[in-house]
């Protein structure tokens, strides 16, 4: 009966979803119970922090510089009909602190830093390292998990503050240096128009978050990473896809927490 | 890769990052224009406040002087109750007339302040007597349309 056996799929298609939530959700308060020894040695994380975001760098740049030179190119196309050059400022910072530049950075860091971090673990799942280190008594989640965690955790929002700030920047050079919109008014509307609190901070919070999610993500999934082959690069791919939606999908509860218009 | 080298990259990195940060809030944002020096509230009722929002500005001759910290609706007069916190440099005789005004036709609105001749000044948590409330388009437009019916008469 196909009927039955397409229901019996879905069925165990969502139970495994769910118990894979639930395992991560696990893993999760697993890392953050074993994350002494990330900071009690903290050359881990250092170590960590340079492969996450030293190495993430040049490509969050560049990329936030071509993100603002295009914001600030469309921005100028649609305001110029409606007479109002000098809101280009207010367009494209706010544009890329509330959204582009924390959900940008997040997907960039999730294909960047995020496969690579369940590549990783997952080679090292199977070529049984991971085994080894259980076998000589040491954490493999305190000593390999927890500092790429945390590495994540604070790479992320300062990742997502130089997307913005270098985005800004490519929207000045082409609106005020190429176009020619009037210097004082760009900065000026910007200044009036983006809170630090309501504005920035609340971007950068939800870098964190982000943060969070890309590398619980990542590293869940190399450490539950078949250990083949095939297994590995079959959570990395999963890695990417899955990090990508949860991004979008957490911005949406957070964009609908944070900016109700109030 | 050497452990000082390594050390040196992520400083570099967290640094470049903060500075983002500090670029963010003082040169896009406007930290650099919130008040550091001490202020007052002052109060006032308004019939209609329009499209008046918190933290929209308290200008007095143009000048940015303060922000609205809060409205809420006074359940006894049914009327707008606003409260401002003004720059505590700046005072205002107790006649100061108070109106919601718009920057540009379709701008964002603000309250102005324009100082009157009384030798006495307000004071802290004072309540402005003299307000003037926002123009609503609709309104005038009522206004209008009446008008012309009566001249038609």
């Amino acid at each position: 009966m196909p009927l039955i056996r397409s229901m019996r799929n879905i069925g165990h298609r969502t139970v495994d979803t769910i118990w894979r939530v639930g395992f991560a959700a696990r893993f999760f308060v697993l890392i953050l119970l074993n994350s002494g020894m990330s900071f009690r040695r903290f050359h881990l994380t250092v170590k960590e922090l340079f492969f996450t975001g030293v190495m993430s760098l040049i490509i969050i740049l560049v990329a936030g510089l071509f993100v603002g030179v295009v914001l600030g190119l469309q921005g100028y196309e649609t305001l110029k009909s409606y007479g109002s050059e000098s809101a280009l400022g207010t367009l494209v910072a706010l544009s890329l602190v509330r959204e582009l530049g924390p959900v940008l950075a997040a997907l960039l860091f999730a294909s960047r830093a995020g496969s690579a971090m369940t590549a990783e673990i997952g080679l090292m799942k199977a070529t049984e390292q991971i085994a080894a280190m259980e076998m000589m008594a040491v954490n493999p989640i305190a000593r390999v998990v927890a500092p790429r965690f945390w590495a994540g955790v604070i790479s992320m929002p300062l990742l997502a503050a130089m997307f913005s700030a270098v985005g800004v920047f490519g929207g000045y050079l082409v609106g005020v240096v190429f176009i020619g919109v009037d210097e004082g008014s760009f900065w000026s509307q910007m200044q009036s128009s983006v809170d630090f609190q309501h504005d920035i901070m609340n971007g950068v919070l939800k870098s964190f978050v982000f943060g969070i999610a890309v590398t619980v993500i990542s590293l869940f999934e190399g450490f539950d990473a078949p250990p083949t082959a095939e297994g590995v690069s079959g959570a990395t791919t999963r890695t990417v896809v899955q990090s990508s939606v949860v991004v979008l999908l957490l911005d949406v509860v957070l964009t609908a927490i944070m900016f109700r218009g109030i | 890769m050497e452990r000082t080298a390594l050390d040196l990259w992520v400083g570099a990195f967290v640094l470049a990052g903060m500075a983002a940060l500090a670029i963010l809030a003082f040169k896009v944002g406007n930290l650099s224009s919130y008040n550091v020096s001490e202020s007052y509230q002052l109060k006032a009722n308004f019939t209609n406040i329009g499209g008046l929002k918190p933290t929209a500005g308290v200008r007095s001759a143009g000048v940015l002087i303060g922000r609205v910290t809060e409205i809420k609706l006074d359940a006894d007069r049914y009327e707008a109750e606003v409260t401002m916190s003004i720059d505590k440099r700046y005072q205002f005789p107790k006649d100061t007339l108070i109106s919601i005004l718009t920057s540009g036709l379709l701008g964002e609105q603000y309250i102005g302040l324009k100082p009157g001749a009384d030798d006495e000044m307000l004071k802290d948590k004072d309540v402005i007597k003299q307000s003037r409330s926002a123009m609503v388009l609709e309104d005038l437009i009522g206004q209008f349309v009446a008008g012309k019916a009566e001249s038609a008469h």
